[in-house]
């Protein structure tokens, strides 16, 4: 299945573009899509943390992605 | 609950003024302001980036869960700036009303605490000679 992933601050410097088109297997979870884009950018494995949302909330890592799911990768937060 | 994400200049008063309650003796503000240094450099911007449907998510489950831990608090507001910010700037606003002062103290650095660790938005210290975006590497 196609996904579309939206990514923002370090995330979307070290991917280089604001959102990112990926193939993953039917059901892939949230850990598995978090394999794959390590794989793929290995300077995402450097960040202190890094968490998958799904449809604007935290998502848990056994979560099976839909094509249809707002995703987004979530880099260390640093508001306030 | 008054939540607010906003690229303009945050009235602070206004902030203030959502959460007057007849009920609350109390009202604690907790106000985030950009300061001119960071670990040692000197910083002259920074540049906030929010994912924003998300962000005003998270911050409306903070303040629904400083309701569920303190059942007295009268109102919240949160109002947190993104984009660009000069030093001295406003960043984000918290202000509770609770019946009595110790509740409203203990709420108040509650929420902004809680908002720094889970709020998906994202601060870039612009330094004269480069830029970091913060608390992204161990």
């Amino acid at each position: 299945m196609k996904l579309k992933i939206a990514l923002f601050g370090i995330a979307k410097e070290i991917v280089g573009s604001s959102s990112l088109d990926l193939d993953t297997p039917a059901g892939q979870s949230v850990t598995g899509l978090m394999q794959q884009l390590q794989t793929q950018y290995p300077a995402l494995q450097k960040l202190s943390s890094l968490a998958v949302a799904v449809n604007s909330e935290y998502a848990t890592d056994d979560y099976q992605l839909q094509e249809r799911d707002e995703i987004a990768l979530i880099p260390p937060v640093s508001g306030g | 609950m008054h939540i607010h994400l906003t690229d303009q200049p945050i009235d602070v008063a206004a902030v203030l003024a959502s959460v007057q309650d007849d009920g609350a003796g109390a009202v604690n503000t907790f106000i985030g302001t950009v300061r001119n240094q960071s670990t040692g450099r000197r910083v002259v911007r920074l540049d906030y980036e929010a994912y924003d449907a998300m962000a005003i998510r998270q911050m409306e489950h903070v303040a629904a869960q400083a309701l569920e831990k303190w059942p007295m608090l009268r109102q919240v507001a949160v109002t947190h700036r993104k984009g660009r910010l000069d030093i001295g700037d406003v960043a984000v606003v918290v202000a509770v009303s609770t019946p009595h002062r110790a509740d409203s103290f203990a709420a108040c650095q509650y929420i902004i605490d809680t908002i720094k660790q889970v709020v998906p938005i994202w601060k870039k210290e612009e330094y004269e000679d480069g830029s970091v975006w913060v608390a992204a590497h161990p």
